[in-house]
């Protein structure tokens, strides 16, 4: 990324410039065109989407406010009416496995949806409200007043010729890697322990097949979230359904993945062959692999939200929730977005950017679900991450339920507490370590 | 009864083949791979999930950016100050998802 450098300080080109048309930045530049800002979304990628992946649902209610009616046309794969959360060891399975109708009937609940598709229709709101979509379009770097190098930012150089671009504030969506955030001096150390890859095949199925694999009906999809599924390494996996396609993946954390011996689609594999997994995902052909870094460790990394002249805001802000049971990013950024690009569109109107300006965003998120959950999950990722849950319970559930099911006559069938004893005895676990963390998880989840 | 089928997994190239890359000519990551010959870790070979990091004979790395997915991974995990050169690729170019 270029450092500073000089811009002369006219009339700027724009009121703001939003940074990266993913989720966030889409939704901030809807919420400044509709206040009747100037405002100039820049995207890297040939269009938006198109440098995106994710596991694949998408949580609408955000956008009930933002695009009523969105599910009448939001570009959707399958509404999501059955999900499951899947523990694994080598052999063994043990599923929990909810239902509900009423996440097949407006305003719905997750929808699978391709980001390409997705982010690309919801670039577009923007567009119609009146934001100019640049794309094919790099920022390189930001532009400070009078080139100072710890001065207010007030543009963005990018890599067109002659591509500077000046505003009265610049909102960084820029995703996981946020480059500019960490130019504005707004990241403290980068840790990659807070981070984790995630990679995916998307493999075609009839739809059919997928129906009837995965139990659902019309337009009807299915969500599974696995545990216990990374060997060594700290993760989890998923399997989404489409309209014809099936999505499977792994998440994956960096330190214990660059020190492990298997790489991804190694690891990939051995879900793919898992005998729980199998009769779901196997026979089709892989229509694309993919792959992108997840901010996991949620409030705890989170960088400075304002600076002068500058907003953060989804990914580039940490605000992916990546706890575990649920893995929600879209939501949050265009949760975070949209808050951003309210709180400049005041901002600009009040003719004051700087970061006491801006201020009206922190209490913008504070007020909301984003930093709410966050602050209330703050432990979820350390806790789905650590040993017990990652190593331990898997074992110890799967090996409960075989002593329960597993008929050994003549010998009477075993007490549950007396086979939970074993198994946690088998596996190291005391009670008293298990009742801390217990504890901890009831403090958070409860 | 029929015996189960045996779906074989798919080759590296052919997992590569899958996705659409617009190359740009001028490389957005470059490797300093004489720092990398100082590298006990080398955590970038297993992790980058497009598997562009390959161990010389001579002990450094060759290091190839056309078919990167630019998710970060490999300047997270690299222990060597200065190894990695990480940037995006020039606009419109580089990785192109469609069904992800
Ligand atoms: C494997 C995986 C599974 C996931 N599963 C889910 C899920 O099921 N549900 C869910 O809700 N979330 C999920 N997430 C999280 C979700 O994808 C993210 O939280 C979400 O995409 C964040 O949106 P964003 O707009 O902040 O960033 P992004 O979607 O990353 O968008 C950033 C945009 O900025 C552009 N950009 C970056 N730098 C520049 C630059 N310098 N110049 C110009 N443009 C730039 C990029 O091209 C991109 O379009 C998952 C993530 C991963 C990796
Ligand atoms: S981890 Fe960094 S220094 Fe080590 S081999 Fe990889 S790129 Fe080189
Ligand atoms: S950015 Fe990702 S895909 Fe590209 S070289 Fe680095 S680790 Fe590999």
């Amino acid at each position: 990324m270029s450092n500073v450098s000089t811009a002369e300080f006219g009339a700027p080109d724009f009121d703001a410039i939003v940074v990266g048309a993913g989720p966030a930045g889409a939704a901030a530049a809807l919420e400044l065109a509709r206040a009747g800002r100037k405002v100039c979304l820049v995207e890297r990628g040939p269009f938006p989407g198109s440098k995106n992946m994710y596991g694949g649902v998408v949580y609408g209610r955000i956008l009930d406010t933002l695009l009523p009616n969105w599910w009448e046309e939001a570009p959707v794969q399958r509404w999501v009416t059955r999900r499951q959360t899947m523990i694994l060891t080598e052999t063994a399975a043990t599923t929990l496995d909810v239902r509900n109708e009423a996440w097949g009937r407006p305003p719905y609940n997750g929808a699978t949806a391709y980001r390409p598709d997705f982010d690309s229709w919801l670039a577009q709101k923007a567009v119609d409200a009146g934001a100019v979509l640049v794309c094919s379009t790099t920022v390189t770097g930001l532009l400070r007043k009078d080139g100072l190098a710890d001065g207010p930012v007030v543009g963005v150089r990018t890599d067109r010729p002659d591509g500077d671009l000046t505003a009265k504030v610049v909102i960084a969506c820029d995703g996981v890697n946020s480059f500019l955030a960490k130019e504005a001096g707004l990241y403290p150390e980068v840790d990659p322990a807070n981070y984790t890859v995630g990679v995916k095949e998307t493999i075609a199925l009839p739809r059919e097949v997928i129906d009837e694999r995965f139990g659902v009906r019309g337009d009807h999809g299915v969500d599974i979230e696995i545990l216990g599924c990374t060997g060594d390494i700290p993760g989890g996996g998923f399997v989404y359904t489409n309209t014809d396609t099936v999505a499977v993946g792994l998440v994956l954390s960096l330190p214990a993945l660059a020190k492990g011996e298997l790489r991804p689609e190694q690891l990939l594999a051995r879900l793919k062959a898992h005998p729980a997994v199998a009769p779901l995902v196997e026979g089709g052909d892989v229509k694309e692999y993919s792959a992108h870094v997840i901010p996991e460790a949620g409030f705890d990394m989170m960088p400075e939200l304002i600076g002068d002249g500058i907003l953060v805001a989804g990914d580039a802000a940490a605000m992916c929730l990546a706890a575990g049971i649920w893995l929600e990013g879209v939501n949050f950024a265009i949760g975070s977005g949209a808050a951003a690009g309210r709180a400049a569109a005041r901002a600009v109107q009040r003719n004051d950017t700087s970061a006491a300006g801006l201020e009206g965003y922190r209490s913008r998120l504070e007020s909301s679900f984003v930093l709410a959950d966050h602050r209330r999950l703050r432990d979820a990722p350390h806790l789905v991450m650590g040993e017990l849950a990652q190593q331990k319970m898997p074992r110890i559930v799967n090996g409960v339920m075989e002593d329960l099911f597993t008929v050994t006559n003549p010998d009477p069938k075993p007490r549950l507490r007396a086979v939970v004893r074993k198994q946690m005895k088998r596996h190291g676990v005391k009670w008293r370590d298990a009742v801390k963390d217990g504890l901890r998880a009831a403090r958070t989840f409860g | 009864m029929a015996e189960p089928t045996h779906y074989p997994e798919l080759s590296f190239e052919s997992r590569m083949d899958s996705v659409e890359f617009r190359i740009a000519e001028q490389a957005h990551i470059v490797v300093d791979d004489r720092i990398c010959a100082d590298c006990s870790t080398r955590g970038c070979v297993v992790a980058c999930p497009a598997n562009l990091f390959v161990p010389t004979a001579a002990g450094g790395i060759l290091f190839n950016y056309e078919q990167c997915f630019e998710c970060g991974t490999c300047y997270l995990v690299c222990n060597e100050e200065g190894a990695i050169s990480w940037s995006y690729p020039e606009g419109g170019h580089g990785v192109v998802f469609h069904r992800s």
